[in-house]
């Protein structure tokens, strides 16, 4: 069964160097990392197994979050740790692996996930480091062994800007995707959710998936978000606990147990508007972004972004790809003062509003977007712009205020439980004021975190 | 990169060195550190910063407050410059001169302008001054929120006003209602309309009855008379509208209601003419500025409150010949469109829910009728209206909230 959800409010920013053609096969990353920082509520002290210069295999675990030993963060490659990069406090900021060119695997023994119990699932997951491609709402953070989840969610389209192409993400993987949702439907008593766009056709990966039910979604950008499509389908209420995982990391989890090797595989776009040829290659996480960006930029002054405009993180030019990320955007740095700026704009660029009317259907193949904040932040003085861009039955500058305020029952009742800071990320993008939403939320995601 | 890349002309590369020139003397140790928060407002005007995101989201919006007041005041234009014109017109066509509009064009809006244009100065001087002083007090950028209000104080004034009385009525408004309450942002009350109930309650002569509506009318004020549209329906209903409408030195002249659509009648500056105030409306809405939501319910609730004290009328004899005006022409007159589309609007004392802006906007209307009609001392009220929903705004929020919590508890 499955039923179409229709929704309005949202928008789609239209940038330029959206990724196209095929895949470059002939992309190698030599170093690879894992950052602490991609996983909310890992603690910034994790302590470490390795150190410079340890020999590690695929699956071999770098380092524990000291509040649950049993979540091992491990290295996506074989190799010797090079690095260990530590940011303020002796936090560390990632671990750095320079990558054999034949990879070893640390092995498990290939196994039928329907002989096996959900006990035995669970650990191998949580030894192998395939336990973190599972993501729990509330808080979007690693999911925690001992909760059992009211249901998974998979989001099958990215709706972001510049976002990588599902199907040729998925291309090739549907049997290790159907094995995936068998593995899945072990860890829930529940349902497993599988969100579709409306607007194109589904990747064939989709089509013939059992054990899943499908949900149709339409609508403009956060449509693709998770955590709408929950709140849509069956909202987190509070107490419950649900999961979400990326439809690649579901073929993944299938590897582990098919081929008993932790191999988590990425298939990353760069793109964006200061990218020469847009494209796309096959990887592994978190490796280092040099080889898609040199000589692929069209200027130097720029932000290589892991992730989409709205959500990701800046990256140097030669650092290393997040956790979860499947793309890299690359656009240019705004740092620069403009005569008139806000009567006479000088180039081009998106506006959720009319009040740039020349720009608002300008620009048919996306535009040149750049990192300049187009004004100061000032006071809450605007209404209904949030909402506007938020598909969900949630009030955004009241939730936003109510955290500001530290009030733990209102914003337990305002929805605090069923959002996370992508779906913000557009109420952040379109405030006349300039206000930081995203890490407001977090503020207060992390707040209800430690009160509960 | 250099800062300049983008600036290609010559004149803005010379300004930018200037002003980065400038800057050192307003920085901390600087000799004019006391004037920094200026300085930065005058800067920002003249350049949007070189700041790039640093946190959440990498690109933002083109759309900043700077835009959004801007927009706003460019939909005041057309009242504004009605206003100027309509004062001129009123003033020679009560003096017998001119009767027909493009009589004496010049010499009317050269009127207009003597009239209005101090106004609008004093108002901007006072106000901005206040605002700047708190700014370098308070070590805050200043917010561009008075730009708006500023040009809202004017068009709510009859045009004789001493300008005395603007410059303390701005000066209590921005002090007591908008700073007291942390700035812009903050606010409880609308600044403008603040600023008109000031001058209403302290000084009543001089913003109410038949004398003050018309510049400069002449010095017979047994005899002479320039009633809003609303006065003549208070005293002797509205069917008198057609011939008692202001006394010219040689006749009395009625009012239309396309004479109230076009404006050509005493009243505020800025209130009279519904098609400047419409033109505004179409562009507030069409930006995506106005809440075309709290519009369009403030009109309705109007309506609908003519509506019920026309059944009113009917049903028992009453001796106020206000109930009896017909519905429609209660959208017509007085300050329901400038009110509808300037101040009920204004994002910061209007409730911010969706659910809350139509309950909000259908209060402000019904309330303005209902006073209008009712009152016996004075007959409007859309400002008094406003300011109430203004302060129960809050409360409509708050019970819109509640039931969203109650939904959310009621799904678990």
């Amino acid at each position: 069964m499955s039923r179409l959800i229709r929704l309005t409010k949202g928008y789609d920013i239209k940038i330029k160097g959206a990724p196209v053609g095929k895949l470059d096969s002939s992309f190698s990353a030599k170093t690879f990392s894992v950052k602490p920082v991609d996983f909310h509520g890992l603690s910034p002290i994790p302590k470490l197994f390795v150190s410079e210069q340890t020999e590690v295999k695929a699956g071999d675990p770098l380092f524990y979050d000291k509040s649950d030993e049993r979540i091992h963060y491990c290295s996506p490659v074989s190799g010797e740790v090079v690095a260990i990069h530590r940011a303020e406090k002796r936090a560390i900021d990632e671990v750095v692996i320079l990558a054999d060119s034949d990879i070893r695997y640390r092995t498990w023994e290939p196994a039928d996930p329907n002989t096996l119990t959900r006990e035995a699932i669970i650990e191998r997951m949580l030894e192998s480091g395939a336990w973190l491609f599972l993501r729990q709402r509330p808080y979007d953070v690693v999911a925690s062994p001992d909760e059992a989840p009211k249901a998974i969610f998979i989001s099958g389209f990215d709706s972001s800007p510049l976002a990588p192409d599902m199907a040729m993400v998925m291309e090739g993987k549907e049997e290790a995707f159907q094995t995936g949702i068998r593995i899945l439907s072990k860890l829930t008593s529940g349902k497993i959710h599988l969100s579709l766009s409306a607007r194109q056709r589904p990747p064939k990966v989709f089509d013939t998936v059992q054990g899943v039910e499908i949900h149709w979604f339409d609508g403009p950008h956060p449509t693709g978000n998770v955590g709408v499509q929950i709140h849509h389908i069956d909202p987190v209420n509070k107490g419950e606990v649900v999961w979400h995982i990326h439809p690649e990391d579901v073929a993944n989890l299938a590897t582990l147990f098919t081929k008993g090797i932790y191999s988590p595989e990425r298939t990353v776009a760069v793109a964006g508007p200061m990218v020469s040829k847009p494209h796309y290659v096959k990887t592994l996480q978190g490796a280092c972004i040099e080889g898609l960006v040199s000589n692929n930029l069209i200027s130097d002054h720029v932000r290589c972004i892991s992730g989409n405009v709205l959500t990701g993180r800046t990256v140097a030019s030669n650092g290393h790809l997040g956790f979860f990320d499947h793309l890299v955007t690359v656009i240019e740095e705004g740092d620069h003062a403009e005569l008139l700026g806000w009567l006479f704009p000088s180039y081009a660029r998106p506006t959720r509003s009319m009040a740039y009317w020349a720009y608002a259907n300008e620009a048919p193949d996306g535009y040149a977007v750049t990192t300049s904040m187009h004004g100061e932040e000032r006071a809450f003085v605007m209404s209904g712009q949030y909402e506007q861009v938020l598909p969900m039955d949630i009030y955004p500058v009241h939730l936003l205020k109510a955290i500001m305020a530290r009030d733990f029952d209102l914003m337990e009742g305002l929805g605090i439980y069923e959002v996370t800071e992508e779906d913000f990320a557009l109420c952040e993008f379109v405030c006349t004021s300039k206000i930081d939403v995203q890490e407001i939320l977090r503020e207060g995601l992390d707040y209800m975190r430690s009160q509960n | 990169m250099d800062p300049l890349k983008p600036i290609r002309n010559s004149v803005g590369k010379k300004l930018w060195k200037q002003v980065e020139e400038l800057e050192p003397s307003f920085k901390k140790d600087g000799m004019l550190h006391s004037l920094h928060s200026t300085f930065d407002a005058f800067k920002t005007f003249l350049f949007v910063p070189p700041t790039v995101t640093s946190k959440g989201a990498h690109i933002r919006d083109a759309i900043d407050l700077k835009r959004t007041m801007f927009l706003v005041i460019i939909a005041m234009i057309p009242a504004l410059l009605h206003g100027i014109f309509n004062v001129g017109h009123l003033h020679y066509v009560a003096n017998g001169m001119y009767p027909h509009f493009f009589d004496g064009f010049g010499p009317k809006l050269v009127y207009g302008l003597i009239h209005v244009l101090p106004i609008v100065i004093v108002s901007y001087v006072v106000g901005l001054g206040i605002e700047f002083a708190f700014a370098q007090f308070r070590g805050h950028p200043v917010n561009e929120g008075f730009l708006v209000s500023g040009m809202l104080i004017p068009l709510v004034m009859p045009p004789d006003i001493p300008l005395w009385m603007v410059a303390l009525a701005t000066a209590f408004s921005v002090i007591i209602v908008k700073e007291a309450f942390g700035g812009t942002g903050m606010n409880i009350l609308n600044v403008a309309l603040t600023a008109r109930v000031f001058i209403f309650f302290a000084y009543p002569t001089y913003i109410s009855g038949d004398q003050v509506w018309i510049a400069g009318l002449p010095e017979s004020p047994d005899a002479f008379s320039g009633a809003t549209v609303l006065g003549v329906w208070a005293k002797q209903g509205y069917d008198a509208m057609s011939h008692v409408g202001f006394s010219t030195v040689s006749q009395q002249v009625g009012y239309t209601p396309m004479d109230m659509f076009l404006g050509f009648i005493p009243g505020s500056i800025g209130e009279t003419s519904k098609l400047a105030i419409l033109l505004g409306a179409v562009f507030l809405i069409w930006t995506g500025i106005g809440s075309w939501r709290i519009m369009l319910s403030v009109f309705v609730g109007a309506f609908l409150m003519g509506l019920i004290l026309n059944a009113a009328a009917l049903g028992f004899d009453l001796s106020n010949p206000h109930l009896a005006v017909p519905a429609y022409y209660h959208l017509l007159a007085g300050g329901l469109a400038f009110g509808a589309v300037f101040m009920a609007t204004d994002p910061v004392t209007a409730t911010q829910t969706t659910t809350g802006k139509y309950i909000y906007g259908l209060l402000v209307g019904m309330i303005s009728i209902l006073i209008r009609v009712l009152n016996p001392a004075y007959p409007e009220g859309v400002m008094l209206a406003i300011l109430f929903m203004n302060v129960f705004a809050p409360l409509i929020d708050h019970m819109v909230i509640q039931s969203n919590i109650k939904r959310r508890l009621a799904r678990g």
